[in-house]
């Protein structure tokens, strides 16, 4: 297959099953598109670090077959690996290291040599925002510089895909914007991104597709706007210019008054927010604010994995496939 | 949601480096000159660490030597006598040397290795499309440099405490780097199976100094009675010590074609045998 034409990560049939016996991957086809920003969403131990680790070759896997860009990683691994750059879930940082060392060194095993090594290094450090730190000892470096720096050392070499895994885990809200804005200016210049997280607004605001993974199957692979059209009833919260004593009778709209004074609306799919303003008006609240109760894709999220979890539950384990 | 807004600190250029930086897969290197740069860049890496952490790396193991030379020179050489015509100290001193040079070549690997290992930018190098060969090849040529230039010093500083001949400076120098070669791949393979800083120190605690100190660096094992004489043919190290001291003094215990073909023996072994825990990911890859 093309490079030019193939997709950006083809998995198919993979499996993964540790020396302990758990079955972390039960079988993932998953195909991301060139130019994709795409989610990998799923509760801890769902499998996604796994899946990352399988296309990263840090882990072995038991069964399946990986293409990256068309190119097959069991044929030519090493050509597949010159086209992703990796960003961990952990700090995976040398503390002893220079950060220009550290990315320039990076550059070095992709096979760039020195000289331009360095100037790929201090390009990617002043995009950064790192330049000024490129002689500091890394461990002296913040955990939002840290971040960033690996993200510096998985761009060095110009992967065609990016693979961050958690990239935003544990850190302020500042940096996680920030990162996000990075993420989708490297993606406006072409570079495929596949993203796992927890934050679940992360992916919303940011991928264009999510695959949901959850006990070693993904439960669900669609564009976000499809996956968010799922979505049965939303519920809003709004703030009342006025507290009220007790939740209002809206026609058409299920409401339940909060400790606060605030109250909660329900509106089903298909019902547009002009109705509920009406209904508002007719009943002579003025409102001051409103929002989601909870993000949208959260509350699709554990509806799919609740699902996913009864069907488990209800079907037999199927045989685990021969490595 | 909205867009969210870059930190004030970031753009330093106001360039995206996707959008400059060519991707190297746009980019005509052949695959044997890129194993080159990654090898060269872990050798570069792993020199400049030896260098960097002098006062760990260099200074210690000159220090004890230097006490070596010292204790077998003037405190207790003399006392003791002439072994195979020469002084004491002249007859520990290639011993000494070597012994130095063979325990930094397998500490420089298994420390910087595991130390790797332990703080997982091990994964730096094994996401990227580097071979098995560059970077097993690199590591061990940062503990030959260790073990090479501790070496050195020593000798240096031996030359303030005896005379060395150096009868054979050729086979000296190959002696020496053979053996550094061999006990880098083996640190490297210690370095690959540890789970814990425990597991680097087992090695060199109950296998390498006694491997060392009953290797002839001390005595000519001509001199112990049976069975411990054949036993100590047993022990690789005494080849090497052997092989080195004739080098510099033109003694041996044992033909030095033995000694070359031990040698040999444990760099094909060592080498073959980290080659193929590198490719499974014995103790790296899950």
């Amino acid at each position: 297959m093309s490079i030019s034409t193939s997709p950006a990560l083809r998995l198919r049939g993979l499996h993964k099953t540790y020396a302990n016996g758990v079955q972390a991957l039960k079988g993932i086809d998953l195909e991301v598109n060139r130019g994709e920003f795409f989610g990998l969403l799923g509760p801890n131990g769902a499998g996604k670090s796994t899946i990352i680790g399988i296309v990263t070759s840090l882990i072995n896997r038991s069964g399946g077959s990986i293409e990256v860009f068309g190119i097959n990683t069991d044929e030519d691994l090493e050509g597949a690996k010159r086209l992703i750059g990796v960003v961990p879930q952990e700090i995976n940082i040398n503390q002893f290291e220079q950060p220009l060392r550290i990315v320039a060194q990076q550059a070095g095993y992709y096979g760039i040599p020195w000289r331009e090594a360095r100037e790929r290094a201090g390009e990617c450090l002043r995009w950064m925002g790192l330049w000024d730190k490129r002689t500091a000892m890394s461990r002296t470096l913040s955990g939002g510089m840290k971040r960033r720096l690996m993200i510096a050392r998985a761009l060095v070499h110009g992967p065609r895909l990016l693979i961050l895994d958690e990239p935003t885990a544990g850190v302020d809200i500042e940096i996680r914007r920030a990162t996000w804005s990075l993420l989708e200016e490297i993606n406006d210049a072409g570079t495929t991104i596949i993203l796992t997280t927890h934050y679940l607004e992360e992916a919303e605001a940011l991928c264009k597709k999510i695959a949901i993974i959850d006990n070693g199957r993904i439960v669900k692979d669609t564009d976000t706007r499809s996956l968010l059209r799922q979505l049965v009833t939303e519920t809003f919260v709004l703030d009342p210019m006025q507290p009220l004593e007790r939740a209002p009778t809206l026609p058409g709209f299920a409401t339940r008054l909060r400790e606060d004074g605030s109250i909660e609306v329900d509106i089903e799919k298909g019902v547009g927010l002009n109705e509920l303003f009406h209904a508002l008006d007719d009943a002579h609240i003025q409102i001051s604010s409103m929002r989601n109760k909870a993000n949208r894709l959260e509350e699709l999220f554990l509806r799919l994995v609740d699902e996913s979890k009864g069907r488990a539950a209800s079907a037999p384990e199927p045989n685990e496939v021969t490595p | 949601m909205t867009k969210p807004e870059a930190t004030e600190d970031r753009n330093q250029t106001g360039r995206n480096p996707m959008q400059t930086l060519r991707s190297i897969s746009d980019e005509q290197r052949s695959r044997l000159s890129e194993a080159w740069v990654g090898f060269a860049t872990t050798v570069r890496r792993e020199i400049h660490r030896v260098l960097r952490i002098w006062p760990q790396t260099l200074l210690p193991p000159v220090i004890t030597t230097c006490l070596y030379f010292i204790i077998f020179g003037p405190v207790l050489g003399d006392r003791i006598g002439q072994m195979q015509g020469y002084t004491y100290l002249q007859y520990v001193t290639p011993g000494l040397i070597m012994m130095a040079v063979l325990t930094n070549s397998y500490q420089n690997v298994v420390s910087s290795f595991f130390g790797a290992k332990f703080q997982h930018h091990i994964e730096e190098v094994l996401v990227s499309p580097m071979s098995s060969q560059s970077i097993l090849l690199g590591y061990a040529v940062g503990g030959v440099f260790r073990g090479l230039v501790i070496g050195a010093v020593v000798g240096l500083v031996a030359l303030l405490f005896a005379d060395l001949p150096v009868v054979h400076p050729v086979l000296t120098i190959a002696v020496a780097v053979l053996t550094s070669v061999a006990f880098s791949f083996g640190g490297f393979i210690n370095a690959m199976v540890a789970r814990n800083f425990d597991d680097i120190s087992i090695v060199p605690t109950f296998v390498l100094t006694p491997l060392t100190m009953l290797g002839g660096v001390f005595y000519s094992v001509t001199l112990l009675a049976e069975p411990w004489q054949t036993l100590s043919y047993a022990n690789p190290i005494l080849y090497m010590v052997n092989a080195f001291r004739y080098g510099i003094l033109g003694r041996s215990d044992m033909p030095i074609a033995v000694a070359f073909g031990v040698l040999t023996l444990f760099i094909v072994g060592f080498y073959m045998a980290a080659m193929w825990m590198l490719r499974r990911g014995i103790g790296i890859r899950s």
